[in-house]
């Protein structure tokens, strides 16, 4: 018999059912992974098992759970359940471990409120867990807050936490997409090592997790399930439209682009930019450390590093928006210099930025036609309302939004939408350079797609130049003519696309390239690449400053920063890299 | 954790100079004098009197002369009780107000958080409603309309307690002055725990420890229950001042011998010095009660402490 079966589930707020008649069996031991789009109802599945969703949802149809009944059983039942039998890990490990409580009390009132330790047993068995979790110095931790924990170790507690009182059924409703690629790498690694014969329900949108962990899978499409199968055999011949276009959509680390070489002239140059923030009391924060950069027409080049490695910090120094400490950027012959407020009008207009999460981007009060126009108002003034109108009718069809969204009020709109809105409201100024800083991070697959394509299209059109912050190598691949690698605030490696996917040059870039999960389980996943974290930066490493997670470490890396030198067309600063083969 | 509580010491010291001179300012600028309503003085001796509470100094020095007395704890004489200092009569005064006070506060919280605590756990339900239902009525009548009707109901009506102070003694008698002073912090405590505890029990942690099979009360007691405190902390000043203010007028409707009597004595008679006092000590004390807050903020945020 399975170990979970779920039959007929149906989720419902008022008339509209986020979960449609879900029927599905998880068997004991067994990895299955639950994907689909934002929206599909995939969490709200994990919840429903443990009982946790809003009075106001209205379940119904059967959860069995090892003989027990889940749907409608009392809190009760469900709490031996919870933790004894299932345990979760959410997303946000920041958000869902208590701030005000030390993760020691977090974990320990677990064992004691399900009799699984008693007097002093219990520290020793929650120190134990945290050992397991890869807790250095699990003694100490115990008594941290979270917020003195970084990400990765705030989701090795969580996961602690879930595992603590040893369940049957381990759910990870996306427990690595608020982590670095790096990061995610080690904790799903460590989720397979230390899970035993757990079962694993892993919810997440990224196919190559799915790849890489789980046996089967099942697709949701509007809450509805409308795939099911091994994961080898739906990756090889998806049975419905939805997994094929879920598939097709997710970007490939492993396949190399088709991008034309951008001819275009040069454009921008950044010379030794550096950027610094008063952190504590007179102590400097270096994030960015002399990066330079130059851009062509025509041109994408992207920015890629761990969180903290100073890519937004850098492309908001060249913009104005933080000040410089040093260093220069030429737009067009001329100097970028000073706070934005104070630079010539059309500086303003050919320099464009978009964010990460667009529905804060926009005006919660404007209309769709005001939000583009506005701009429009301070850059073109002479411009008369019909001409303006026709302007902003163009901008939003070129990001492919109709005239219907004109009176459309930002919460109107999907996410997927209210993006384009903002690349249209940047696209109708006609700039020459675009900085996108996360910009497809927050959307889903096909639309990521989407929004992608249509930046590539305004870029054969215009000749527009992009810069293009990611975390994500493999939408880079795909996308990119150059791309530039930040450690620490400092630039590694700057190279052409093909070379750097194929042959790095500096073992942090091949680290980050490893580190992506491939949508292909056909390929089993690598181990983590990197152990442990970025460090601080107010106390950074000596010499080189990857050299503490380097596995290519010299003598001469600790004490001597690597100067940056040509090798073949890229720009590394590594002491080895002429010496050690990185190719893939 | 030091430094963030001596920040805070140091912090209070510039606004409790400024209270203390506004209300010297404020005593000061009143018509008529201490000595006014007595009969007709010849010229001489009201002279001599002036003289002799430096009445005849101008403002700027009464007030230094006034703040170096202040230094040593001396609240200066009395004008109306003039065998004693106004440090004395507050002395004797205070005890029995800080014991009404102190009461009124711990009956306040300890109502006021289980039943907020209880309307968020059931909300939208009856129950919840009836806890509204009740603290909007406590919020918004006032005390001296609570006050008699109290005594109406369980004094003269039930005669379970006695009415007034004087009519009897032993414990009795503080019921229902500490039940009136208590009511209105009692519903607005009520509201701001309800508020706030649905504000923490839909945040993300706290689905956490529900998923985590820990049962509503060790939800509610270990994880829920601390940052739901916050609002209700910052509340403690306004609360504190609010008391206070009440104190006098449930201790004159009851006839309390305590420190709010005394004031409202001192202002009758235009005894400056002990208005003044009883003022400044009050300033004081709810600065120093603040003081306490902040500090257990600190405590229980450990953001807060680290920053
Ligand atoms: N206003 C600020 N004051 C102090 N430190 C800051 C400030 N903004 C950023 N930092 C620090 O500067 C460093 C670089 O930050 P930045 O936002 O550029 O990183 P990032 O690579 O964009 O990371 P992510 O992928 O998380 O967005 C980090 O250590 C960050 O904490
Ligand atoms: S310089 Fe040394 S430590 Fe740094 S990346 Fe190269 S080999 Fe590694
Ligand atoms: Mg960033």
């Amino acid at each position: 018999m399975s170990l979970l079966n779920v039959k007929d589930l149906s989720i419902r707020y008022q008339q509209t059912a986020v979960v449609d008649a879900l029927s599905f069996s998880i068997d004991r031991g067994e990895s299955v992974g639950l994907v689909g789009e934002s929206g599909s109802g995939k969490s709200q599945t994990a919840l429903a098992l443990l009982g946790l969703l809003p009075r106001q949802a209205s379940v119904s149809g059967s959860i069995r759970f090892d003989g027990t009944e889940l749907v409608a059983a009392s809190e009760e039942a469900l709490d031996r359940v919870r933790a004894r039998r299932i345990g979760i890990v959410f997303q946000d490990p920041m958000q869902a471990l208590n701030p005000y409580l030390r993760i020691g009390r977090q974990l320990r009132e677990i064992l004691v409120r399900h009799k699984l330790a008693r007097g002093a047993e219990i520290d020793e068995r929650v120190i134990e867990m945290l050992v397991r979790v890869g807790l250095s110095d699990a003694r100490r931790q115990f008594h941290a807050y979270p917020h003195q924990l970084s990400g990765g170790m705030r989701q090795r507690v969580m996961l602690a936490s879930a595992l603590i009182a040893e369940p049957d059924l381990l759910i990870g409703d996306e427990p690595t997409t608020a982590l670095d690629v790096t990061v995610q790498a080690q904790i799903l690694e460590l989720l397979e090592e230390i899970r035993d014969n757990t079962a694993l329900l892993l919810i997440t949108h990224d196919l190559g997790v799915v790849a890489g962990h789980c046996e089967r899978m099942l697709v949701l499409e509007k809450g509805r399930l409308v795939d099911v199968g091994a994961t080898t055999s739906l990756f090889a011949s998806p049975g419905h439209a939805h997994t094929r276009l879920l598939l097709d959509a997710a970007p490939r680390i492993d396949r190399a682009s088709a991008l034309p070489q951008a001819t275009g002239a040069s454009i921008l140059g950044i010379e030794a930019v550096s950027v610094s923030y008063k952190a504590f009391g007179n102590e400097q924060l270096r994030a960015v450390h002399d990066v330079s950069l130059s851009l062509r027409s025509g041109e994408t080049v992207a920015v890629v590093g761990e969180s903290g490695s100073g890519k937004s910090s850098f492309v908001r120094a060249v913009l104005g928006l933080v000040p410089m400490l040093s260093g220069r950027a030429v737009y067009a012959g001329a100097p970028l210099e000073g706070p934005v407020e104070r630079r010539v009008k059309a500086q303003r207009r050919d320099l464009q930025l978009i964010f990460q999460d667009p529905v804060s981007a926009l005006n919660p009060q404007m209309r769709v036609q005001s939000i583009v126009a506005e701009s429009l108002l301070v850059h073109e003034p002479g411009l008369s309302s019909q001409a303006r109108l026709e302007k902003v009718v163009e901008a939003l069809g070129q990001v492919g939004l109709g005239d219907e969204y004109l009176g459309r009020y930002p919460h109107e709109l999907s996410g997927g939408q209210a993006q384009r809105v903002a690349i249209a409201r940047a696209l109708v100024l006609g700039p020459k350079v675009l900085i996108c800083d996360e910009a497809v991070a927050a959307l889903d697959g096909s639309v990521r797609k989407q929004v992608l394509a249509l930046l590539r299209k305004a870029q054969e059109d215009t000749g527009l130049a992009i810069i293009f912050i990611s975390h994500d190598l493999a939408v880079v691949r795909a996308i990119s003519h150059r791309v530039a690698v930040l450690y620490m605030g400092r630039l590694v490696e700057l190279s052409d696309n093909a070379p750097l996917f194929s042959r790095p040059r500096h073992p942090y870039t091949r680290a980050l390239i490893d580190a992506v999960p491939v949508p292909n389980p056909v390929v089993a996943p690598k181990k983590a690449p990197l152990r442990g974290e970025v460090p601080s930066l107010l106390d950074p490493p000596s010499g080189c400053v990857f050299h503490p997670r380097c596995s290519y470490v010299k003598e001469i890396c600790k004490s001597m920063l690597p100067a940056t030198r040509d090798l073949q067309g890229a720009r590394v600063a590594c002491h080895c890299a002429d010496e050690i083969d990185l190719s893939l | 954790m030091l430094r963030y509580t001596l920040l805070r010491v140091l912090g209070a010291i510039p606004t409790l100079l400024l209270v203390i001179v506004l209300a010297f300012l404020m005593v000061h600028a009143a018509p008529g004098g201490p000595f006014d309503d007595e009969r007709v003085l010849p010229a001489d001796v009201e002279a001599n009197i002036a003289r002799a509470y430096h009445l005849d100094e101008s403002l700027p020095k009464q007030l230094l002369r006034y703040l170096g007395g202040l230094v040593q704890g001396d609240l200066g004489p009395s004008y109306r009780y003039r065998d004693y200092t106004v440090s004395e009569l507050i002395g004797a005064a205070f005890p029995l107000s800080l014991k009404l006070g102190a009461m009124a506060m711990a009956l306040a919280i300890v109502v006021g958080v289980s039943a907020g605590t209880v309307a968020a756990l059931q909300q939208g339900t009856y129950l919840d409603r009836t806890v509204m239902a009740f603290s909007m009525t406590g919020i918004s009548i006032p005390v001296f309309v609570v006050a008699p009707v109290l005594v109406l109901f369980f004094a003269v009506k039930l005669q379970w307690l006695p009415a007034g102070w004087s009519s009897s003694t032993g414990a009795s008698r503080m019921v229902l002055p500490v039940i009136t002073l208590a009511l209105p912090q009692i519903a607005y405590i009520a509201r701001l725990t309800r508020a706030s505890m649905i504000d923490v029990l839909g945040r993300d942690f706290v689905r956490t420890a529900r998923a985590q099979g820990l049962g509503t009360l060790t939800v509610v007691r270990l994880h829920a229950l601390k940052p739901a405190m916050l609002p209700v902390l910052s509340y403690m000043g306004p609360a504190i001042a609010a008391i206070l203010t009440g104190s006098v007028v449930v201790e004159e409707i009851f006839g309390i011998p305590g420190l709010g009597q005394f004031f409202i004595r001192a202002a009758l008679n235009r005894d400056y010095t002990l208005v003044l006092g009883i003022v400044v000590f009050y300033a004081a004390l709810i600065v120093l009660l603040n003081l306490i807050v902040d500090v257990l903020y600190g405590a229980i945020d450990p953001r807060v402490r680290y920053r």
